[in-house]
């Protein structure tokens, strides 16, 4: 007999066992060891097995015992998933490594450009379609206890006391293997061999109850196939709406389940894996399935009516007295609970905080002005984690308590897979079309499980929520939106009538959305990289074990830092592990020191984003490039900042040392200038001085002597006056302090009067020959400055000319608007070599004679450029000669 | 006593002052204008004292110096330089050159004869050294 004792005690041996397997396949992940058996494909195939839950186990059998061949549509739906789109599960697992995706809700968050509303929109859709279906779980291993129980009645057990810690348990388990750390890739290597186990266990346990069934009981194929052809299940009638919509649901499910996308996307090792699961997962569900029939028959034929037709697949074990069987038989059941339990909590709690928990503490900790610390961060999601896997666990125990158990939780199944299935176009939309916009993924997924809550799961689970009257009426009396018959279309199977409306509805919001809507630049990337994810992303393969990593991040290093820096931080990083090889593991310490080093070289972006590619095979994604974008942009501008203010500064150099030049050479001039005025004006001071002094110390001078001295310093006197008027007068000009007083004079009036001013009191006997008719021509000018121009003129040539007969010739010419007066006296003229300096001031073309400073011609000169004309010397062989150009109209040279 | 003085200045008022004032003490006073030749007037006259102006039509005073210095027999000749550019860099160049003394102007008349004495004196003594009993008179307070 077997009693509960023994049960427990095989129970308990097992999970020890799963427990165990999972701790040292963790282990050996973690040294980087046992990758080659832990990563092959059929491991990948026994964990896309957990599709096979209690309620594929137990309720297959009564499934195809109240209904017939329809329970084959949930094995049909993924084996065309498999067979017949594994090259789209390639895309997805594509995706999901070069993203670095952790959940389905992550996906299409990425996918929609990085929307938490959806995330949370998808993990609460999740949450809300799993919970009961853990609740299944839970009850299928209460039920099958319970049959023990039966037939063990001495002993009494506590049946909700015991579902409380098997839950309790499975969140351990969860907890330890699914939290153990926060891997980049979310990989859960203890998990996934305890599953794979768990799966070989089920597909053993129920092999094994129907080979005892066929040729145990039945006593060959034959036989079994006659006892079917009398069961009720070969009369069933195919209904070719439910068998579509059932097929379509179990396909969906398949894809868009949590934990389906948890062992098939996030802990793929290899996307070539997908290639042998093609074939392998489908034969696996054939095994599984190719006796659901049989006994199925042959429990409805052997036990009693009434019997549970769900729990065949221990009672025809018991009923025969093989008790060995049905403890097999009990433990495919519970394997088949346990590994869904666990990968479904995990999955979830993934979702759940990293989409909900932490986006709340982060910005609480953040109101609270917390600091973020990163060590700090990773505990804080460790324990959000840890925390979510037990509120998982406490909704589903939760659930199962106010359920009560019983029937309702058997129709749990299909409506959880049709609330799922509300993911399926925008997960699909988001590989293959780039139009997909978060608006639409948004409008189709809210419609979708709208339709679902109010035509399936409020009327089939809440019963209550609906009153008989809103079931046949309609909400107000609105006919055509009774939930079971929307828009007036009746006589549909629920499930067939959900399926229908939410999906065409949810597909048409979500495409007509996406039409309307915009995408952000960020979707448009992110779209890119999903719908084209082969062009972008690393082929296949990687995970060439840890030295190879390591002989990659060396030579990235060697290029990064140069040769000799890498070599000695990574000898050092070697030293501080002190392992045995050439290079250090690249352990998580490791890789954040070198990420760090590289940080100091190409920014933290780069740096993490050419890290994760080596050490993850992960692709950049687009996130990473845009950072690594947005930092090359950063420097750029800030280099090119620095070029334009090192540009700014050497223009700004040059013009001080041309400022400094121009200054250096105005104090020279004006030293030289200064130093020239000193000596004009010590030259007649030093006759002053001389003469007064010995007029005043010499006693017997004669009155001649007398007379003469003193008229010498006279002159002196008013050569010291006039040398201080012309500086006045060149200071005044030149500063441009001038005023200058215009007026229209003929040319002949300004040359009578200056003729008659340099002629006046001088003893010379210079002959000024006018120009006549030609001095008849108007001008607009300062008369009395054009004058003293002249009067200057005629007085050099009246002092410097040597001729006998001194004379001064006066031509004027005329252009357009412009008269040229030329004076050519009939002496030697300027020797050549001084003709360049003449208008220098105190420049002196002969010993000093009549007394000038030198100043004259520098004084015309300006008085030429303020009148807007000019003065200039006339080369030629024949006497000094001097050009005066002065405008007709006047033309004043503005202040300089 | 007094001998012979060759004056290179164009400034004609100023070297009719200076030729009243040495005259009066005894010096025969040769006057000449133009700097480009004034050495061969110097060689010619072989004269006791030279005054030279620094700013010379021809040739600056700063070259007839370097070029009296250059001729063996005028290595000696004693040379006051009369300027009316007085700065500092003037008066080094000036004595670089081989002037024996220079003064700026306006200069006082006490003071340039105290310098003619004081410089005729020297070159006394220097070729007769037993007659050195001459007084060397400084009067550089004065003016």
């Amino acid at each position: 007999m077997t009693s509960l004792n023994l049960l427990a005690m095989v129970s308990i041996g097992y999970v020890s066992i799963l427990f165990a397997v999972a701790f040292w396949a963790d282990r050996q992940a973690l040294r980087g060891r046992g990758a080659r058996f832990m990563g092959s494909p059929l491991i990948y195939t026994l964990s896309l097995s957990i599709y096979c839950t209690a309620w594929t186990f137990y309720g297959a059998v009564g499934y195809a015992a109240r209904s017939g061949m329809e329970y084959v549509t949930i094995y049909l739906g993924p084996t065309l998933v498999m067979i017949g789109w594994w090259w789209g599960l390639r895309k997805l697992v594509r995706v999901g490594r070069s993203q670095r995706i952790s959940s389905i809700a992550d996906l299409l968050s990425a996918r929609y450009g990085k929307s938490n509303v959806l995330a949370i929109g998808v993990t609460v859709l999740a949450v809300i379609g799993v919970t009961p279906y853990i609740a299944l779980q839970l009850q299928s291993i209460t039920l099958s206890v319970a049959i023990f129980a039966e037939a063990d009645p001495t002993r009494s057990y506590n049946e909700s006391g015991m579902v409380f810690w098997i839950a309790t348990g499975l969140a351990c388990f969860a907890i330890l293997f699914g939290t153990r750390n926060l891997n980049a890739n979310e990989r859960h290597h203890g998990v996934v061999i305890a599953v794979a186990l768990e799966a070989v266990v089920k597909l053993i346990a129920l092999v094994a109850v129907g080979i005892f069934v066929v040729w145990g009981l039945a006593g060959g194929v034959e036989q079994v196939l006659a006892r079917v052809d009398r069961s009720p299940i070969g009369q069933w009638q195919v209904d070719g709406g439910r068998w579509t919509a059932i097929t379509f649901l179990a396909a969906a499910a398949f894809v868009c389940l949590p934990r389906m996308f948890q062992v098939m996307v996030v802990e793929n090792e290899d996307e070539r894996h997908l290639r042998i699961a093609a074939w392998a997962f489908p034969t696996y569900l054939l095994l599984i399935s190719i006796f659901v029939v049989p006994i199925a028959a042959v429990g409805l034929e052997l036990l009693p009516q009434g019997a549970n037709p769900d729990l065949f697949v221990l009672t025809l074990p018991l009923s025969q007295g093989q008790n060995g069987l049905a403890m097999l038989s009990f433990l495919g059941g519970f394997s088949s609970a346990t590994s869904m339990v666990i990968v479904a909590a995990m999955s979830l709690s993934t979702m759940v905080s990293n989409h909900i928990v932490m986006p709340i503490w982060l910005r609480t900790t953040d109101a609270f002005g917390g600091a973020s610390v990163s060590g700090d961060v990773r505990s804080v999601v460790l324990f959000a984690r840890r925390f979510s896997i037990a509120a998982i666990m406490g909704l589903g125990y939760a659930y199962y308590q106010m359920s009560g158990g019983g029937a309702a939780l058997a129709a749990i199944g299909l409506i959880s897979f049709s609330g799922i299935a509300q993911i399926l176009p925008a997960l699909v939309g988001g590989l293959f079309w780039r139009g997909a916009t978060r608006a639409g993924a948004l409008a189709g997924l809210f419609l979708g499980f709208t339709v679902w809550g109010y035509t399936l799961l409020l009327p089939e689970v809440a019963g209550g929520v609906f009153s008989a009257a809103t079931l046949s009426n309609g909400p107000f009396g609105l006919g055509w939106l009774r939930p079971q018959a929307l828009f007036g279309i009746e006589g549909l199977d629920p499930i067939v009538h959900c399926v229908l409306w939410s999906m065409s509805l949810n597909v048409a919001a979500y495409a007509i959305v996406s039409v309307l809507s915009f995408p952000s630049p960020m979707e448009r990337l992110q779209g890119a990289q999903f719908v084209h994810v082969f062009d972008h992303s690393a082929g296949p393969g990687g995970w060439t074990g840890s030295v190879a990593q390591s002989e990659d991040l060396m030579i990235m290093s060697q290029r990064i830092l140069g040769p000799d820096e890498a070599q000695s931080f990574f000898q050092a990083a070697l030293k501080r592990q002190g392992g045995p090889g050439p290079l250090p593991e690249p352990t998580p310490t490791f890789l954040e020191q070198l990420e760090r080093e590289l940080s100091a070289s190409i920014g933290a972006a780069a740096a993490h984003a050419m890290i994760g590619q080596i050490v993850s095979g992960a692709a950049v994604s687009v996130e990473d490039l845009l950072a690594v974008a947005d930092e090359s942009a950063q420097l750029l501008e800030y280099s090119s900042r620095l070029e334009a203010q090192s540009q700014e500064l050497s223009r700004t150099a040059r013009q001080l040392r041309e400022t400094n030049q121009k200054l250096t050479q105005l104090s020279e001039q004006k030293d030289a200038f200064l130093s020239q005025v000193s000596h004009e004006l010590r030259t007649p001071m030093t006759s002053v001085r001389a003469f007064s002094e010995i007029l005043r110390d010499e006693p017997g001078l004669t009155p001649q002597e007398q007379r003469k001295y003193a008229s010498i310093i006279h002159d002196e006197a008013l050569r010291l006056t006039r040398l201080l008027n012309d500086l006045l007068d060149l200071s005044v000009l030149e500063s441009g302090a001038v005023t200058l007083n215009l007026s229209r004079r003929s040319l002949s009036d300004i040359l009578d009067h200056a003729v008659a001013s340099a002629l006046a009191g001088a003893d010379g006997p210079l002959r000024v020959n006018r120009a006549g008719e030609a001095e008849a021509v108007l001008v607009e000018t300062d008369v009395d400055r054009l004058s003293q121009v002249f009067i200057n003129l005629i007085a050099n040539a009246q002092k410097y000319c040597t001729a006998d007969s001194p004379t001064l010739e006066i031509a004027v010419t005329e252009t357009t608007d412009q008269v040229h007066v030329d004076l050519r006296d009939n002496g030697a003229g300027i020797p050549e070599d001084f003709q360049a300096m003449i208008f220098e001031k105190f420049s002196r073309v002969t010993p000093e004679r009549a007394g000038g400073a030198g100043l004259g011609l520098a004084i015309c000169k300006e008085i030429m450029r303020r009148l807007g004309g000019d003065v200039a010397y006339l080369p030629g062989d024949m006497g000094a000669a001097f050009r005066v150009t002065l405008p007709k109209q006047a033309k004043i040279e503005e202040i300089r | 006593m007094a001998g012979r003085v060759v004056l290179i200045e164009d400034e004609a008022n100023i070297a009719e002052a200076i030729r009243f004032l040495l005259s009066r003490e005894g010096w025969q006073v040769d006057v000449h204008e133009d700097g480009s030749t004034a050495l061969s007037v110097i060689e010619a006259a072989a004269p006791d004292l030279v005054i030279l102006d620094l700013m010379l039509p021809g040739k600056s005073g700063m070259e007839i110096i370097r070029d009296i210095r250059e001729i063996e027999a005028l290595a000696h000749l004693p040379v006051l330089m009369l300027t009316a550019r007085g700065q500092l860099k003037d008066r080094e160049m000036a004595e670089k050159a081989g002037v024996t003394r220079f003064m700026t102007k306006p200069f006082s008349n006490t003071e340039v004869l105290a310098a003619v004495r004081d410089l005729n004196a020297q070159a006394r003594q220097a070729r007769d050294p037993e007659a050195g009993s001459a007084p060397v008179t400084s009067v550089r307070d004065v003016g």
